[in-house]
């Protein structure tokens, strides 16, 4: 098959990553307990950024030279998880400013 | 010898650690920007290192101008969006970024997809059942089914923050605008069974795709089917509930990341995607909780649908001077912001106003319902961009026994935050916790209009007696009680 799938050419590979996709989902559920509603959106925000990992997953698709229609997704792909990735981040930051801001207009 | 490309891996971990003490510092108000720091600054060691790992593999990077230019262009969209957003558009921005999330996540997928289905030596890479060869594919599907119905939902979620959209290609009116449609609420009951049916048919396409391997039909079935599920699911559900839709949302394209992440056997995939997956569902829980409402509810029970009350009661609006008569010689004032002032961008001239009652020695606070806005926090933001002080910002829990000693309560468009028809307990606001605004001595509420908010329900705190209505943009009327207060 395809090079793509390489860590699953062993049973040994998924069922590594299969621990570690439960893992982290054990994690997530335990990361955040109590949030105050003034970071409920900077924080939706925050991890939708992160959620733009799949930036990764489109550089890898990517990686081609044939240019036909499974790079062109890929291309898009790419576009868009990185809007997501820096437009993400960058109005997080924006939000937190304004929140950081007022505290020391406050002093 | 040890592979560096292999070594390279640990790169990934570096990454993985920041996300994970990124989110955790986001949740607390120190730490948050630091939180943040963390997280782009994982992103960017993920980046780095996938494209250093690609350079060293044997073929090295093939497709160096497709990254290039892909990266170029989105950074420089992303990067306009963000520094040009307006903040009451901010809500509809995340919304917008997690949709575009979702479907690059979907989009890997199907590119992988193509690759796997036709390439030369795919009829003959038997024995191709092998469970653990049928992983990809079942997860190319699974990435498929969640990531474009984040697409589409998230799509939706925006245009419901944002009420509607102009009509493109229509007549424009005198001002330049083209006509307003305003987005639609729908969703019978039954509707519920064919979101059901559609999921379900969904996995069972992913199912028979494990049989039929390379079948390009059943993907691009899925695709529409997914497609049509994320408009369904959120079609239905009221505006007031979106900031709940697009935390929900935000967990699926996690979600999404994750499968692809076992689409392309790359582990920091995996382990962001599942991570956001469930902390964005933890995060979505704590929503809930604070709008007193159940996630099921929000799903399955349109809320502020298309029945919306019809108004039979009038009332006569106040206007400026009348109401800077009523605030002279007061000694207690809290304001409670809503919406509109977020889209007449009066925050400034609601901070002025509280400059001028302090002036006076007038006690003057903010009341904060924590749905106030289109999303949590909404209101915080835009006030701390006026530069009101963090203290005088006070949540509604804390608030609320000081409306009874309070002499006047200012609403600047707020409306289904501030009904006491919620405290009945039943129709589409029952049991959501509301901001006491009618113990207050005197009422003013600046509002354009009697029309019922977005849960379509009718206010009596509009026609009671101790209420001075000052219909009118919130800019203009707030200018106005300004100017009429500096003249007193």
């Amino acid at each position: 098959m395809n090079e793509t799938i390489g860590i699953f050419l062993t049973l040994e590979g998924f069922i590594l990553s299969l621990t570690v996709f439960a893992l982290a989902i054990f994690l997530g559920f335990e990361l955040i307990s109590k949030v105050p509603p003034t970071l409920h959106t900077p924080l939706m925000s925050g991890a939708n950024a992160i959620s733009g990992i799949s930036i990764v997953g489109a550089l890898l698709a990517a990686n081609s030279n044939e240019g036909n229609i499974a790079t062109i997704f890929a291309f898009i792909a790419i576009i868009l998880a990185t809007i997501n990735v820096v437009g993400g981040f960058l109005v997080t930051n924006k939000m937190l400013q304004m929140i950081r801001g007022k505290k020391r207009g406050g002093n | 010898m040890v592979d560096f490309s292999t070594l390279l891996d640990l790169g990934y971990l570096i990454s993985a650690t920041l996300f994970i003490f990124g989110i955790k510092k986001l949740s607390s108000p120190k730490t948050a920007p630091q939180g943040n720091l963390y997280g782009a600054l994982g992103m960017l060691v993920a980046v780095l290192v996938t494209v250093f790992k690609m350079q060293l593999s044997d073929q090295g990077i093939e497709g160096w101008m497709w990254i290039v230019i892909g990266l170029g262009i989105g950074a420089v969209i992303g990067y306009w969006m963000a520094t040009t957003v307006e903040m009451t558009g901010m809500p509809e921005l995340v919304a917008l970024f997690n949709g575009f999330g979702g479907a690059a996540s979907a989009l890997v997928a199907l590119s992988e997809a193509i690759k796997v289905y036709t390439a030369d030596d795919y009829a003959i890479a038997e024995p191709i059942f092998q469970v653990y060869h049928l992983i990809p594919i079942l997860a190319i599907g699974a990435s498929a089914l969640v990531g474009w119905m984040t697409l589409t939902g998230s799509l939706v979620a925006m245009f419901k923050l944002k009420g509607g959209f102009y009509l493109p290609l229509s007549k424009k009116d005198e001002k330049g605008r083209r006509k307003w449609v305003n987005f639609p609420t729908w969703g019978p009951s039954w509707l519920n069974y064919v979101k059901s049916l559609l999921f379900i048919l969904g996995i069972i396409m992913i199912i028979l795709s494990l049989n039929n391997p390379g079948n390009v039909g059943l993907i691009i079935g899925i695709v529409l089917l997914s497609c049509v599920l994320g408009i369904l699911f959120v079609l239905p559900i009221g505006g007031a509930d979106m900031p709940v839709v697009v935390s929900l949302l935000n967990s699926l394209s996690g979600i999404a990341a994750a499968f692809t992440g076992f689409v392309v056997g790359n582990t920091v995939l995996i382990i962001a995607g599942s991570m956001v997956g469930a902390a964005g569902l933890i995060l979505t829980f704590i929503m809930c909780k604070a709008m007193n409402r159940e996630l099921f509810d929000v799903l399955f029970k349109a809320f502020g649908g298309s029945e919306k009350q019809s108004l039979t009661r009038t009332k006569v609006g106040s206007d400026p001077e009348e109401v800077a008569m009523v605030l002279d010689g007061i000694s207690k004032c809290i304001i409670v912001p809503g919406y509109g002032m977020a889209v007449s961008q009066s925050q400034h001239l609601v901070k002025e106003f509280a400059d001028i009652l302090e002036e006076n020695d007038v006690d003057v606070s903010y009341a904060i319902h924590p749905v106030a806005g289109r999303m949590p926090g909404h209101m915080n933001v835009l006030l701390a961009e006026a530069n009101v002080p963090y203290e005088k910002l006070i949540e509604m829990d804390e608030i609320n026994s000081e409306f009874s000693e309070c002499d006047v309560a200012l609403v600047i468009g707020a409306n289904d935050t501030v009904n006491p028809a919620a405290r009945s307990g039943e129709g589409p606001l029952g049991g959501m916790p509301i901001i006491d605004a009618d113990k207050a001595g005197v009422v003013v509420i600046i509002k354009r209009s009697l029309s019922v908010g977005y849960a379509g329900v009718d206010n009596d705190l509009f026609y009671e007696d101790k209420t001075m209505m000052l219909f009118g943009d919130g800019k203009k009327m707030m200018a106005e009680l300004n100017s009429a207060l500096k003249e007193l």
